[in-house]
């Protein structure tokens, strides 16, 4: 489970680092996602929703699909979209960075060494997953 | 703050502590929680902030910075603390202050003492596994549970959320100096201005004092300096990551590194 959160939280962390990147317009009109519909899940398999994480750029959430103890799929319930670039990044970077989630999830940590941060950046860091996850 | 015992059989708990103006993280194990140690760590670590905090106004250190008091008036640790904290100068060629700015903040010295000392509190009552983490900085005892080693990431400071390599830790301490969580903040004392040149700078070795000390001061002399000073650094490995992405680290850091 603990690999589980840290993937996710990593992955949110990503997709915010990637939005972070461009140049947004001060007041974007954000469309609302395409409903998405709930895959089907296959023996043995359970859907897990992270929370909506609230960036600058607009809301994300991922949701994991998990196998023994194993994240087998990705997918992005929501991402901004509001300008060609949000539509680039979500079409060319989200799956490099979900690629990438599922490639180096069984790295088992134990804690973060990095910069210090302050109470409020340990919210989202991956030492915070690490503390929370069972 | 959120105590999570990790699993029943395991017998482990982790807790995260709000103190220092960090969040300092312990991996140990349950008889730290019955025997009393980890309460007596987290109590330490608050009294060590009362006492250091130069942003409390009443701490001992604000006294003493603001000239109210003496350095004999305070508690003894803080004598201990500036002595070290010259000691260290001197050590790294003038890189390393307790007066960053001009003003007295040997807080690069106590968070990474503070944390040994917590730790050394858990070893004493006992625990031969145990992992405290101060946001970022960490000490920890034995491998974990089970005889590996612990897993360290090194936080990439060029990708959020990801790791730049993965240090296996037994009895040792890792330390990470760089500017990614709070801005450029370590300054160089010869020119008072942000230093430049690294992204991240991790110290490894026996003791947190020490290898968070001199994080700090390599981090502040730049690249090349410190590449030549931490190779001299007996005991003490490291891992850097330059301002333009690239690595290098001491011939010794290849033991702890893990695949």
């Amino acid at each position: 489970m603990r690999r589980v959160i840290l993937a996710v939280t990593a992955t949110v962390a990503g997709l915010v680092a990637l939005l972070s990147f461009k140049t947004h317009s001060s007041d974007p009109e954000r469309t609302v996602a395409a409903p998405t519909t709930q895959p089907a899940l296959l023996p043995g398999e359970r859907a897990i929703t992270g929370n909506v994480a609230n960036t600058i750029y607009g809301p994300v959430q991922v949701q994991v699909l998990v196998k023994s103890h194993k994240i087998v799929k990705v997918s992005i319930l929501e991402q901004p979209q509001a300008t060609n670039m949000d539509l680039q990044i979500g079409q060319y970077a989200f799956p490099r960075l979900i690629s990438e989630t599922l490639t180096t999830q069984s790295a088992r940590i134990d804690a973060v060494s990095g910069a210090t941060y302050t109470s409020g950046g340990y919210i989202n860091s991956l030492q915070s997953a690490l503390d929370n996850g069972a | 703050m959120n105590t999570t015992p990790t699993a029943a059989f395991s017998a482990r708990l982790r807790h995260a502590e709000h103190v220092m103006g960090t969040v300092v993280s312990f991996d140990v194990p349950l008889s730290a929680r019955h025997d009393g140690s980890l309460e007596a760590a987290i109590g330490w670590l608050h009294w060590v902030d009362a006492v250091f905090s130069p942003y409390r106004p009443d701490s001992d250190v604000s006294l003493l910075a603001a000239g109210e008091v003496t350095a004999d008036e305070c508690a003894p640790e803080v004598a201990e603390v500036l002595a070290a904290c010259a000691h260290l100068r001197s050590l790294a060629q003038g890189y390393f202050t307790a007066f960053p700015g001009g003003r007295l903040d040997p807080s690069g010295y106590v968070k990474g003492w503070a944390t040994e000392r917590a730790a050394s509190l858990l070893s004493g009552s006992g625990s031969a596994s145990h992992l405290v983490n101060a946001g970022g900085d960490i000490q920890c005892a034995g491998p974990r549970a089970g005889g590996e080693p612990w897993r360290v990431g090194i936080a990439d400071p060029f990708r959020r959320g990801g790791l730049a390599l993965v240090v296996a830790a037994r009895d040792c301490a890792v330390a990470t100096s760089g500017s990614a969580e709070r801005g450029a903040h370590i300054l160089d004392p010869h020119t008072g201005r942000p230093a430049s040149g690294l992204a991240s700078l991790t110290v490894v070795g026996p003791s947190l004092t020490l290898a968070d000390a001199y994080a700090t001061a390599a981090f502040a002399m730049g690249p090349a300096r410190a590449r030549d000073w931490t190779t001299s650094l007996e005991s003490y490995e490291a891992f850097a990551i330059t301002s333009d992405g690239e690595t290098w680290q001491t011939t010794g850091f290849t033991r702890y590194a893990s695949p």
